[in-house]
């Protein structure tokens, strides 16, 4: 039997693709891959990701990928992973890599499948908090009160009213042996957990946090600042959570007041014009307060 | 070596597809597809068959997995029935436009609403243009063999496309029929293992799935076309080779039953075949030039030997077990466009017959037939669908 690849310093998803200037999904797959080596069948469901990446007759994918439709990236993965049983490929994993579209909302059924089955399957979902593929509509991982094209602020509304759904939560609950949160912005500690994610069998799920400069409103030079920024606010809490229990927590050091996080992007600039929207700002803020206390960042 | 057993359609099914050795099963329960899969998952929990059973929350999962498998390179199978097919139609659409060969079983039954668990075609028939390959069997000795065969076809690298093997529920997968069966060793002969050309491989990686533009899309859709077109060639071969094991021969794409010299040939598919055989015997008997053409490969669609079998008729009478709204059916729809316009073509006539479990005796077979008749007598011009059956006093 072959014996896996695993050097650190193959580039598996290469130059050439056409996402946007200053792409968080597009840095971020390539430090997934980078931690996963060669021997993974990769996943896609329909976003972003697949369409940039996919032009007929071009790929930047150096590994086994498949698209098939939006809502079965999991399922996919799962019928791959079954047939690697049976044919005898043990060496061979299955990596899902989808958005939070396709993951929060229309795969959510698949996916709870999946988790339920125990399918040898490391689902990573690249979160962006929209649908930035159809121009940025609201998703069930859209945040507090951003602006989305089919939430949007206006003279009646504040954007999305709701909170995001908290998917490691709901997945931890499966009882899967392995959840955990990443950045870009902190792409050792990234790769460092897709590492520990592939020593586990049976299904594990990380959520990446991936800012978008073209839907999120910034300057596609700062990504990783952006990403950053979400991770000191606290509110996007950078965790592991190993067979249901927290068991790592990256600590942030000099935290910074959620408006810092929140004026850097246009999809909040609605927040800074009214009162409604300061108040709006102080509950943003009490969300990364809670996290705080939660994860004790 | 061959076995003879008295065995519910369901079973014959699950036998036929344990005989081809899938490597991937997956499946969601609806009835009445329910007996196929329960007796598979029963075999792999003994140890009589060897394959990964993946237990899905829907049938789009099912459809799914099934999907993966095969372009993971496995032989795969699944089953669904009518609301299930339906949920399965997006996914059905992908495999077929990626050239992912499994097989699947289509156990008809009627869509909502209303609700109801009875038999009909507007299921199976709503996937007609996804780009499966769709046969419909008349027992289920013939659906056994179909699936033996199904495997084959599907895998066949001039093919490479998914085929629905289509069987009435209840009337077939819930009733016993004695079944004879082939030999493992003759269908491993018959069937070797899947070894397709390509498949998700980290040794050779390659990108599936790609988004296509309007510089290229037509061409995916034309190639399917062409692998089914030129695929009428392969199915038949395949069968007859089959035939040559089973010793039984159901025929083509399609089987002429007693249409020499015949003036009035009926055209169906399923089980209601069986009776209409019956019926035409005993028209036959008393002198009257009666035929048949059962439709066992409805895509791709044989138009070739259906107009050489209904050359000399003077009308054909289509049943549709299926109806498209605000049209008529859709076999008789398919006949039309193949067939009037040419020069001497009989008329053609749609029946819907058998809607949601709706019976089709002997006696209703008949009257289409003499209704048929009447028509092309009188030169009676039908815009409309002939309903066989109907109660108008019962139409909400």
């Amino acid at each position: 039997m072959k014996t896996g690849k695993q050097s650190s310093e193959e580039e598996l998803f290469v130059s050439g693709h056409r996402a946007c200037h200053g792409c968080g999904m597009a840095v971020t797959v390539r430090h997934v891959l980078k931690a996963t080596g060669s021997d993974v069948i990769v996943v896609t469901p329909t976003g972003c990701l697949e369409t940039f990446t996919s032009p007929y007759g071009y790929s930047p994918w150096r590994v086994p990928w498949i698209h098939h439709v939006f809502e079965n990236g999991p399922s996919i993965a799962s019928g791959v992973a079954a047939a690697l049983k049976a044919q005898g490929r043990d060496h061979v994993r299955v990596l899902v890599i989808g958005g939070d579209g396709a993951t929060f909302d229309i795969g959510f059924g698949a996916l709870s499948g999946m988790l339920e089955r125990g399918d040898d399957v490391l689902y990573i979902c690249v979160d962006n908090g929209a649908y930035m593929n159809t121009g940025g509509q609201r998703s069930g991982a859209s945040p507090m009160f951003s602006s989305t094209t089919t939430d949007p602020a206006g003279t009646r509304s504040l954007g999305k009213i709701e909170r995001k759904k908290d998917l490691p939560g709901i997945i931890a609950a499966h009882g899967v042996p392995y959840v955990a949160t990443a950045s870009p912005a902190y792409s050792k500690d990234l790769e460092k957990k897709v590492k520990k994610a592939m020593q586990y069998h049976g299904p594990r799920y990380i959520q990446i946090d991936t800012p978008c400069p073209t839907v999120w409103g910034f300057p596609s030079d700062r990504t990783l600042e952006v990403g950053r920024f979400g991770v000191t606010s606290g509110l996007v809490p950078l965790f592991e959570m190993e067979d249901g229990k927290i068991t790592s927590v990256r600590k942030v050091k000099n935290k910074i007041p959620v408006e810092e996080y929140l004026k850097a992007q246009k999809r909040f600039k609605h927040l800074f014009d009214s009162e409604k929207g300061r108040d709006a700002v102080r509950k943003i803020q009490a969300l990364a307060d809670e996290n705080v206390e939660k994860f004790g960042l | 070596m061959h076995t003879t057993e008295v065995l519910e359609g369901s079973q014959a099914v699950a036998l036929a597809v344990k005989a081809c050795r899938p490597q991937v099963v997956s499946a969601y329960p609806i009835s009445p597809q329910t007996h196929i899969v329960e007796a598979l998952a029963g075999m792999i929990a003994n140890g009589e068959m060897d394959s990964q059973y993946v237990r899905v929350e829907s049938e789009f999962s099912a459809a799914s997995v099934v999907s993966g498998a095969s372009a993971a390179g496995s032989r795969s199978y699944t089953a669904s029935s009518s609301q299930g097919l339906l949920l399965m139609t997006e996914v059905l659409y992908a495999s077929a436009g990626m050239r992912l060969p499994f097989v699947m079983t289509g156990v008809n039954r009627a869509i909502s609403a209303p609700i109801t668990i009875q038999v009909d075609h507007q299921d199976t028939v709503s996937l007609r243009d996804a780009g499966l390959i769709q046969f419909y069997v008349e027992s289920s000795q013939e659906a056994y063999d179909t699936h033996i065969a199904a495997f084959k076809i599907a895998e066949d690298p001039s093919i490479m496309l998914p085929v629905l093997v289509c069987m009435d529920g209840w009337i077939l997968t819930h009733s016993y029929e004695r079944i004879s069966m082939i030999g493992q060793e003759e269908v491993d002969g018959f069937l070797p293992p899947f070894r397709p050309a390509n498949f998700l491989d980290v040794n050779d990686p390659k990108t599936w799935g790609s988004y296509a533009e309007e510089d290229v899309l037509m061409e995916f859709r034309y190639a399917i076309h062409l692998a089914m077109q030129r695929g009428k060639r392969r199915i038949k071969e395949i069968f007859s080779e089959l035939a040559g094991i089973t010793g039984r021969d159901h025929g083509g794409l399609i089987e002429a039953y007693r249409t020499e010299d015949a003036e009035v040939i009926l055209v169906a598919m399923g089980s209601v075949v069986g009776t209409i055989k019956e019926s035409i015997d005993k028209l036959r008997s008393q002198g009257r030039r009666v035929g048949l053409i059962k439709i066992r490969c409805y895509r791709p669609f044989p138009f070739e030997d259906i107009l050489g079998s209904i050359a000399g008729a003077k009308v054909v009478a289509v049943l549709d077990a299926n109806f498209s709204m605000g049209s008529e059916g859709a076999l008789g729809m398919d006949l039309k466009a193949k067939v009037c316009g040419r020069p001497g073509a009989p008329l053609v006539i749609d029946f819907v017959a058998g809607l949601g479990g709706r019976e089709v005796n002997e006696e209703r077979i008949l009257e289409i037939v003499e209704k048929a008749e009447e028509m092309e007598r009188f030169g009676l011009p039908l815009d409309e669908s002939y309903w066989v059956g109907l109660d108008p006093d019962r139409v909400p």
